[in-house]
Protein backbone atom coordinates (compact mmCIF):
# COMPACT_ATOMS: atom_id res chain seq x y z
CA UNK A 1 0.00 0.00 0.00
CA UNK A 2 1.00 3.56 -0.75
CA UNK A 3 0.18 6.11 1.74
CA UNK A 4 -1.70 5.50 5.26
CA UNK A 5 -4.73 7.10 6.41
CA UNK A 6 -4.51 8.95 9.94
CA UNK A 7 -8.07 7.35 11.98
CA UNK A 8 -8.87 8.05 14.73
CA UNK A 9 -12.30 6.67 16.25
CA UNK A 10 -13.92 8.13 19.52
CA UNK A 11 -16.86 7.60 21.46
CA UNK A 12 -17.92 10.22 24.34
CA UNK A 13 -16.22 8.19 27.27
CA UNK A 14 -12.96 6.83 25.18
CA UNK A 15 -10.76 7.17 22.19
CA UNK A 16 -11.05 3.64 20.85
CA UNK A 17 -8.31 3.60 18.53
CA UNK A 18 -6.13 6.33 16.80
CA UNK A 19 -3.49 5.35 14.27
CA UNK A 20 -2.32 4.77 10.41
CA UNK A 21 -3.98 2.35 8.52
CA UNK A 22 -4.80 1.50 4.90
CA UNK A 23 -8.57 1.70 4.61
CA UNK A 24 -11.69 2.02 6.31
CA UNK A 25 -15.22 1.07 5.65
CA UNK A 26 -17.70 3.08 7.21
CA UNK A 27 -21.72 2.73 6.95
CA UNK A 28 -23.29 5.90 6.48
CA UNK A 29 -26.64 7.03 6.13
CA UNK A 30 -26.78 7.43 2.57
CA UNK A 31 -24.58 4.57 2.08
CA UNK A 32 -21.58 2.44 2.93
CA UNK A 33 -18.39 4.04 1.89
CA UNK A 34 -14.53 3.00 2.42
CA UNK A 35 -11.71 5.63 2.83
CA UNK A 36 -8.01 5.52 2.09
CA UNK A 37 -5.75 8.38 2.37
CA UNK A 38 -5.91 11.44 0.51
CA UNK A 39 -9.90 10.96 0.68
CA UNK A 40 -11.47 14.78 -0.83
CA UNK A 41 -12.98 16.01 2.80
CA UNK A 42 -16.39 15.48 3.49
CA UNK A 43 -18.45 14.48 6.33
CA UNK A 44 -20.96 11.86 6.70
CA UNK A 45 -23.77 10.64 9.45
CA UNK A 46 -23.49 6.99 10.13
CA UNK A 47 -26.14 4.51 10.97
CA UNK A 48 -26.09 1.22 12.70
CA UNK A 49 -23.81 -1.23 11.38
CA UNK A 50 -19.79 -2.23 11.60
CA UNK A 51 -17.09 -0.11 10.88
CA UNK A 52 -14.23 -2.46 9.02
CA UNK A 53 -10.55 -1.11 9.91
CA UNK A 54 -8.03 -2.59 7.10
CA UNK A 55 -4.57 -2.20 7.95
CA UNK A 56 -1.82 -4.21 6.60
CA UNK A 57 -3.78 -7.13 5.82
CA UNK A 58 -5.53 -7.62 9.39
CA UNK A 59 -9.20 -6.37 9.43
CA UNK A 60 -10.88 -5.00 12.94
CA UNK A 61 -14.30 -4.37 12.55
CA UNK A 62 -16.48 -2.66 15.23
CA UNK A 63 -19.96 -2.10 15.92
CA UNK A 64 -21.24 1.40 16.19
CA UNK A 65 -24.47 2.81 16.53
CA UNK A 66 -25.04 5.78 14.89
CA UNK A 67 -22.20 8.86 14.93
CA UNK A 68 -20.48 11.11 12.01
CA UNK A 69 -17.66 10.44 10.09
CA UNK A 70 -15.37 13.83 8.89
CA UNK A 71 -12.62 13.11 6.73
CA UNK A 72 -10.47 16.02 6.35
CA UNK A 73 -7.03 16.38 4.47
CA UNK A 74 -5.06 15.26 7.77
CA UNK A 75 -7.25 12.24 7.88
CA UNK A 76 -10.45 10.56 9.25
CA UNK A 77 -11.98 10.66 12.29
CA UNK A 78 -15.21 9.19 13.70
CA UNK A 79 -17.17 10.52 15.93
CA UNK A 80 -19.10 7.34 17.55
CA UNK A 81 -22.54 7.82 19.38
CA UNK A 82 -21.81 4.28 20.83
CA UNK A 83 -19.13 1.98 20.07
CA UNK A 84 -17.34 -1.39 20.54
CA UNK A 85 -15.20 -3.77 19.17
CA UNK A 86 -16.88 -6.64 17.34
CA UNK A 87 -15.35 -9.28 19.26
CA UNK A 88 -16.69 -8.01 22.72
CA UNK A 89 -19.97 -8.06 21.14
CA UNK A 90 -22.56 -10.72 22.50
CA UNK A 91 -25.17 -12.05 20.17
CA UNK A 92 -27.96 -11.46 23.04
CA UNK A 93 -26.86 -7.41 23.50
CA UNK A 94 -27.54 -7.64 20.11
CA UNK A 95 -31.02 -9.25 20.38
CA UNK A 96 -32.08 -7.11 23.43
CA UNK A 97 -31.16 -4.09 21.27
CA UNK A 98 -33.37 -4.86 18.49
CA UNK A 99 -36.31 -5.62 20.64
CA UNK A 100 -35.46 -1.87 21.90
CA UNK A 101 -35.19 -1.05 18.31
CA UNK A 102 -38.63 -2.58 17.47
CA UNK A 103 -40.18 -0.84 20.31
CA UNK A 104 -39.05 2.29 18.86
CA UNK A 105 -40.11 1.58 15.67
CA UNK A 106 -43.39 1.09 15.98
CA UNK A 107 -43.71 4.38 18.24
CA UNK A 108 -42.05 6.32 15.85
CA UNK A 109 -43.25 8.87 13.59
CA UNK A 110 -42.91 10.30 10.39
CA UNK A 111 -39.46 11.65 10.28
CA UNK A 112 -38.29 9.54 13.05
CA UNK A 113 -39.44 6.42 11.32
CA UNK A 114 -36.73 6.49 8.98
CA UNK A 115 -33.45 6.40 11.41
CA UNK A 116 -35.59 3.66 13.78
CA UNK A 117 -35.86 1.41 10.72
CA UNK A 118 -32.76 1.58 9.58
CA UNK A 119 -31.11 1.44 12.71
CA UNK A 120 -33.36 -2.20 13.28
CA UNK A 121 -32.12 -3.05 9.82
CA UNK A 122 -28.42 -2.50 10.82
CA UNK A 123 -28.98 -4.45 14.32
CA UNK A 124 -30.25 -7.26 12.11
CA UNK A 125 -27.30 -7.46 10.05
CA UNK A 126 -24.92 -7.59 12.66
CA UNK A 127 -26.76 -10.36 14.30
CA UNK A 128 -26.42 -12.18 11.14
CA UNK A 129 -22.66 -11.31 10.49
CA UNK A 130 -21.68 -12.56 14.00
CA UNK B 1 -9.98 22.05 84.14
CA UNK B 2 -11.39 18.97 82.68
CA UNK B 3 -11.18 15.69 84.54
CA UNK B 4 -8.88 13.24 83.00
CA UNK B 5 -11.60 11.02 82.31
CA UNK B 6 -13.00 14.13 79.85
CA UNK B 7 -9.59 14.19 78.16
CA UNK B 8 -9.40 10.85 77.56
CA UNK B 9 -13.04 10.65 76.09
CA UNK B 10 -11.63 13.79 74.00
CA UNK B 11 -8.94 12.45 72.20
CA UNK B 12 -10.45 9.21 71.77
CA UNK B 13 -13.27 10.94 69.94
CA UNK B 14 -10.36 13.08 67.96
CA UNK B 15 -9.18 9.95 66.84
CA UNK B 16 -12.07 8.47 65.69
CA UNK B 17 -12.84 11.91 63.34
CA UNK B 18 -9.36 11.26 62.40
CA UNK B 19 -9.75 7.65 61.18
CA UNK B 20 -13.17 8.76 58.72
CA UNK B 21 -11.47 11.70 57.50
CA UNK B 22 -8.36 9.40 56.40
CA UNK B 23 -10.18 6.86 55.32
CA UNK B 24 -12.82 9.68 53.55
CA UNK B 25 -9.83 10.75 51.89
CA UNK B 26 -8.25 7.40 50.94
CA UNK B 27 -11.70 7.08 48.88
CA UNK B 28 -11.46 9.99 47.17
CA UNK B 29 -7.96 9.81 46.13
CA UNK B 30 -9.06 6.01 44.58
CA UNK B 31 -12.10 8.02 43.08
CA UNK B 32 -10.34 10.95 41.51
CA UNK B 33 -8.01 8.71 40.04
CA UNK B 34 -10.61 7.00 37.79
CA UNK B 35 -12.57 10.33 37.57
CA UNK B 36 -9.93 12.23 36.42
CA UNK B 37 -9.29 9.45 33.31
CA UNK B 38 -12.56 9.26 32.27
CA UNK B 39 -12.53 13.05 32.17
CA UNK B 40 -9.25 12.46 30.34
CA UNK B 41 -10.68 10.15 27.89
CA UNK B 42 -13.95 11.61 27.21
CA UNK B 43 -11.60 14.89 25.86
CA UNK B 44 -10.95 13.81 22.33
CA UNK B 45 -14.47 13.32 21.64
CA UNK B 46 -15.62 16.96 22.85
CA UNK B 47 -12.54 18.78 21.00
CA UNK B 48 -12.97 16.68 17.96
CA UNK B 49 -16.66 17.73 18.34
CA UNK B 50 -16.24 21.39 18.60
CA UNK B 51 -13.73 21.40 15.86
CA UNK B 52 -16.85 19.56 13.64
CA UNK B 53 -19.28 22.36 14.75
CA UNK B 54 -16.35 25.46 14.04
CA UNK B 55 -15.98 23.81 10.45
CA UNK B 56 -20.06 23.24 9.79
CA UNK B 57 -20.74 26.45 11.37
CA UNK B 58 -18.42 28.07 9.05
CA UNK B 59 -20.71 27.25 6.00
CA UNK B 60 -23.87 27.61 7.66
CA UNK B 61 -23.52 30.80 9.68
CA UNK B 62 -24.67 33.93 7.79
CA UNK B 63 -27.22 31.99 5.31
CA UNK B 64 -30.95 31.83 6.33
CA UNK B 65 -32.59 28.92 7.54
CA UNK B 66 -29.61 27.87 10.05
CA UNK B 67 -30.97 25.98 12.71
CA UNK B 68 -31.57 27.47 16.05
CA UNK B 69 -29.44 26.09 18.20
CA UNK B 70 -26.30 27.08 16.15
CA UNK B 71 -26.87 30.70 15.47
CA UNK B 72 -29.48 31.43 18.38
CA UNK B 73 -32.62 33.08 18.36
CA UNK B 74 -31.96 36.32 17.51
CA UNK B 75 -32.42 37.08 20.70
CA UNK B 76 -30.96 36.99 24.41
CA UNK B 77 -33.74 37.92 26.78
CA UNK B 78 -34.20 35.09 28.77
CA UNK B 79 -30.41 32.96 29.70
CA UNK B 80 -31.08 29.35 30.72
CA UNK B 81 -27.71 28.89 33.36
CA UNK B 82 -27.17 25.33 33.71
CA UNK B 83 -25.18 25.12 37.14
CA UNK B 84 -23.70 22.02 37.26
CA UNK B 85 -22.07 21.02 40.99
CA UNK B 86 -21.68 18.03 43.27
CA UNK B 87 -24.30 15.95 45.17
CA UNK B 88 -22.16 15.71 48.17
CA UNK B 89 -20.71 18.00 50.45
CA UNK B 90 -17.30 17.70 52.51
CA UNK B 91 -15.23 19.17 49.41
CA UNK B 92 -13.65 22.09 50.36
CA UNK B 93 -15.05 25.11 48.56
CA UNK B 94 -15.22 23.52 45.40
CA UNK B 95 -19.74 23.92 45.54
CA UNK B 96 -19.32 27.59 46.59
CA UNK B 97 -16.64 28.43 43.82
CA UNK B 98 -19.19 27.39 41.49
CA UNK B 99 -22.42 28.71 43.51
CA UNK B 100 -19.96 31.90 43.61
CA UNK B 101 -19.57 31.76 39.56
CA UNK B 102 -23.27 31.57 38.97
CA UNK B 103 -23.83 34.58 41.30
CA UNK B 104 -21.92 36.45 39.79
CA UNK B 105 -23.19 35.46 36.22
CA UNK B 106 -26.72 35.96 37.75
CA UNK B 107 -26.15 39.62 38.82
CA UNK B 108 -24.21 40.79 35.67
CA UNK B 109 -27.12 39.49 33.63
CA UNK B 110 -29.85 40.89 35.64
CA UNK B 111 -27.56 44.55 35.52
CA UNK B 112 -28.12 44.51 31.74
CA UNK B 113 -32.03 43.42 32.24
CA UNK B 114 -32.26 39.73 31.43
CA UNK B 115 -34.22 37.51 32.61
CA UNK B 116 -32.27 34.31 34.29
CA UNK B 117 -33.31 30.67 35.01
CA UNK B 118 -31.57 27.94 36.47
CA UNK B 119 -31.49 24.67 36.00
CA UNK B 120 -29.47 23.05 38.77
CA UNK B 121 -27.26 19.73 38.36
CA UNK B 122 -26.21 18.34 41.53
CA UNK B 123 -28.12 18.84 45.36
CA UNK B 124 -25.35 21.21 47.13
CA UNK B 125 -25.42 23.83 44.20
CA UNK B 126 -28.79 23.72 44.26
CA UNK B 127 -29.45 24.17 47.75
CA UNK B 128 -27.31 27.02 48.30
CA UNK B 129 -29.06 28.48 45.26
CA UNK B 130 -32.72 28.27 46.47
CA UNK B 131 -31.78 30.27 49.24
CA UNK B 132 -30.71 33.26 47.19
CA UNK B 133 -33.13 32.48 43.63
CA UNK B 134 -35.63 29.97 45.27
CA UNK B 135 -38.11 31.60 42.38
CA UNK B 136 -35.54 31.17 39.50
CA UNK B 137 -35.15 27.45 39.57
CA UNK B 138 -36.59 26.16 36.95
CA UNK B 139 -35.17 22.37 37.62
CA UNK B 140 -33.00 20.18 39.92
CA UNK B 141 -31.72 16.81 39.00
CA UNK B 142 -29.68 15.09 41.25
CA UNK B 143 -27.25 12.13 40.19
CA UNK B 144 -26.61 10.74 43.40
CA UNK B 145 -27.91 7.30 42.46
CA UNK B 146 -26.43 7.03 39.73
CA UNK B 147 -22.85 5.48 40.69
CA UNK B 148 -21.44 6.11 37.40
CA UNK B 149 -21.93 8.47 34.95
CA UNK B 150 -22.98 7.68 31.45
CA UNK B 151 -23.12 9.34 28.53
CA UNK B 152 -27.05 8.41 28.40
CA UNK B 153 -27.20 10.47 31.81
CA UNK B 154 -25.52 13.29 29.83
CA UNK B 155 -27.55 12.75 26.89
CA UNK B 156 -31.00 13.08 28.95
CA UNK B 157 -30.00 15.75 30.72
CA UNK B 158 -29.38 16.96 27.17
CA UNK B 159 -32.19 16.44 25.86
CA UNK B 160 -34.72 18.29 28.22
CA UNK B 161 -32.57 21.44 27.83
CA UNK B 162 -33.29 21.01 23.76
CA UNK B 163 -36.89 20.21 24.34
CA UNK B 164 -36.87 23.54 26.48
CA UNK B 165 -34.70 25.49 24.29
CA UNK B 166 -36.94 24.41 21.06
CA UNK B 167 -40.13 25.32 23.36
CA UNK B 168 -38.65 28.83 23.64
CA UNK B 169 -38.68 28.96 26.96
CA UNK B 170 -35.18 30.45 26.85
CA UNK B 171 -32.75 32.33 24.31
CA UNK B 172 -28.96 31.60 25.25
CA UNK B 173 -28.18 28.83 27.69
CA UNK B 174 -25.16 28.95 29.56
CA UNK B 175 -23.30 25.97 31.22
CA UNK B 176 -21.67 26.42 34.83
CA UNK B 177 -18.99 24.06 36.13
CA UNK B 178 -15.74 23.46 37.42
CA UNK B 179 -12.75 22.47 35.07
CA UNK B 180 -10.51 20.18 36.50
CA UNK B 181 -6.72 21.33 36.25
CA UNK B 182 -5.06 19.81 38.70
CA UNK B 183 -5.96 17.85 42.52
CA UNK B 184 -5.27 21.27 43.78
CA UNK B 185 -7.20 23.74 41.47
CA UNK B 186 -10.70 23.70 39.95
CA UNK B 187 -11.63 26.42 37.95
CA UNK B 188 -15.11 27.90 37.79
CA UNK B 189 -16.37 27.71 33.82
CA UNK B 190 -19.07 29.38 32.35
CA UNK B 191 -19.15 28.28 28.90
CA UNK B 192 -22.16 28.68 26.42
CA UNK B 193 -24.08 26.28 24.65
CA UNK B 194 -26.06 27.54 23.11
CA UNK B 195 -26.45 29.18 20.60
CA UNK B 196 -23.19 27.07 19.19
CA UNK B 197 -21.42 29.70 17.67
CA UNK B 198 -19.61 32.76 19.34
CA UNK B 199 -16.09 34.12 20.28
CA UNK B 200 -14.30 31.68 18.72
CA UNK B 201 -11.58 33.71 18.87
CA UNK B 202 -11.01 32.94 23.10
CA UNK B 203 -10.74 29.43 22.43
CA UNK B 204 -11.42 28.14 18.95
CA UNK B 205 -13.85 25.69 18.69
CA UNK B 206 -15.13 25.51 21.99
CA UNK B 207 -18.16 27.49 22.74
CA UNK B 208 -18.61 31.69 23.64
CA UNK B 209 -20.71 34.70 23.63
CA UNK B 210 -23.78 35.24 21.09
CA UNK B 211 -22.71 36.58 18.09
CA UNK B 212 -25.00 34.90 15.61
CA UNK B 213 -23.45 37.40 12.85
CA UNK B 214 -20.24 37.02 13.29
CA UNK B 215 -18.17 35.24 10.41
CA UNK B 216 -15.03 33.92 11.57
CA UNK B 217 -12.30 32.17 9.83
CA UNK B 218 -12.31 28.36 9.41
CA UNK B 219 -9.98 26.57 9.45
CA UNK B 220 -10.60 24.18 6.22
CA UNK B 221 -7.04 23.89 4.70
CA UNK B 222 -8.40 24.98 1.16
CA UNK B 223 -10.58 22.45 1.05
CA UNK B 224 -14.52 22.24 -0.06
CA UNK B 225 -16.36 20.24 2.07
CA UNK B 226 -19.46 17.57 1.00
CA UNK B 227 -21.70 16.65 3.46
CA UNK B 228 -23.99 13.44 3.06
CA UNK B 229 -26.66 14.34 4.19
CA UNK B 230 -26.68 17.96 3.70
CA UNK B 231 -25.51 20.25 6.13
CA UNK B 232 -29.18 21.10 7.61
CA UNK B 233 -29.38 17.24 8.33
CA UNK B 234 -26.10 16.59 9.93
CA UNK B 235 -26.64 19.87 12.19
CA UNK B 236 -29.73 18.80 13.11
CA UNK B 237 -28.16 15.67 14.89
CA UNK B 238 -24.32 17.34 15.53
CA UNK B 239 -26.06 19.99 17.54
CA UNK B 240 -28.31 18.28 20.42
CA UNK B 241 -25.21 15.77 20.47
CA UNK B 242 -22.89 18.52 20.65
CA UNK B 243 -24.66 20.11 24.16
CA UNK B 244 -25.23 16.60 25.26
CA UNK B 245 -20.84 16.15 24.94
CA UNK B 246 -20.58 19.50 27.02
CA UNK B 247 -22.32 18.66 29.64
CA UNK B 248 -21.13 14.84 29.88
CA UNK B 249 -17.70 16.19 30.08
CA UNK B 250 -18.65 19.11 32.31
CA UNK B 251 -20.14 16.37 34.87
CA UNK B 252 -16.52 14.29 33.97
CA UNK B 253 -15.00 17.40 34.87
CA UNK B 254 -16.65 18.24 37.80
CA UNK B 255 -16.32 14.58 39.45
CA UNK B 256 -12.93 14.69 39.09
CA UNK B 257 -12.64 17.91 40.52
CA UNK B 258 -15.11 16.96 43.40
CA UNK B 259 -12.71 14.12 44.43
CA UNK B 260 -10.03 16.38 43.69
CA UNK B 261 -11.02 19.29 45.79
CA UNK B 262 -12.62 16.19 48.69
CA UNK B 263 -9.19 15.00 48.73
CA UNK B 264 -7.43 18.05 49.50
CA UNK B 265 -9.95 19.20 52.08
CA UNK B 266 -9.92 15.54 53.98
CA UNK B 267 -6.09 16.02 54.00
CA UNK B 268 -6.23 19.11 55.76
CA UNK B 269 -9.05 17.61 58.39
CA UNK B 270 -6.90 14.63 59.06
CA UNK B 271 -3.64 17.24 59.92
CA UNK B 272 -5.89 19.15 62.13
CA UNK B 273 -7.30 16.29 63.95
CA UNK B 274 -3.20 14.78 64.55
CA UNK B 275 -2.69 18.30 65.89
CA UNK B 276 -5.50 18.34 67.96
CA UNK B 277 -4.85 14.73 69.17
CA UNK B 278 -1.15 16.09 70.06
CA UNK B 279 -2.32 19.22 71.98
CA UNK B 280 -4.85 17.19 73.88
CA UNK B 281 -2.63 14.44 74.45
CA UNK B 282 -0.03 16.92 76.13
CA UNK B 283 -2.84 18.32 78.34
CA UNK B 284 -3.55 14.89 80.04
CA UNK B 285 -0.47 14.04 80.32
CA UNK B 286 0.42 17.22 81.77
CA UNK B 287 -3.21 16.82 84.23
CA UNK B 288 -1.96 13.60 85.00
CA UNK B 289 1.31 14.41 86.73
CA UNK B 290 0.32 17.26 88.28
CA UNK B 291 -2.54 14.88 89.96
CA UNK B 292 0.16 12.45 90.82
CA UNK B 293 2.12 14.87 92.27
CA UNK B 294 -0.51 16.67 94.17
CA UNK B 295 -1.04 12.84 95.73
CA UNK B 296 2.31 12.69 96.54
CA UNK B 297 2.17 15.75 98.40
CA UNK B 298 -0.88 14.30 99.92
CA UNK B 299 1.00 11.23 101.36
CA UNK B 300 4.28 12.58 102.09
CA UNK B 301 2.48 15.43 104.47
CA UNK B 302 0.03 12.73 105.87
CA UNK B 303 3.31 10.69 106.76
CA UNK B 304 4.86 13.78 108.22
CA UNK B 305 2.01 14.68 110.13
CA UNK B 306 2.60 11.32 112.36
Amino acid sequence: MAEKLQFSLVSPEAELFSGLVDQVDVPGTEGDFGVFANHAPFMAAIRTGAITVFNDGAKIRYMIQGGFADVMPEGLTILAESCILMSDVKAEMIAEEITKAEAALETAEGDASLPAAQHLDGLKQLAESL
Amino acid sequence: MASLKDLQNRIKSVKNTQKITKAMQMVAAAKLRKAQDAAERSRPYSDRIGAVITNLSASMAGSQGAPKLLVGTGEDNVHLLVVASADRGLCGGFNTNIVRKAREEITALEAAGKTVKIFCIGKKGFEQLDRLYGDKIVKMVSLKEHKTLTGAIAAELGGTITEMFDAGEFDVCKLIYSQFENVMTQIPTVKTMIPAIGDMGEHAGKEGAHASDDVFAPDLKGAAYEYEPDEEGILAVLLPRNINTQIFSALLENSAGEMGSKMAAMDNATRSAGDMIDKLTLTFNRSRQAQITSELIEIISGAEAL
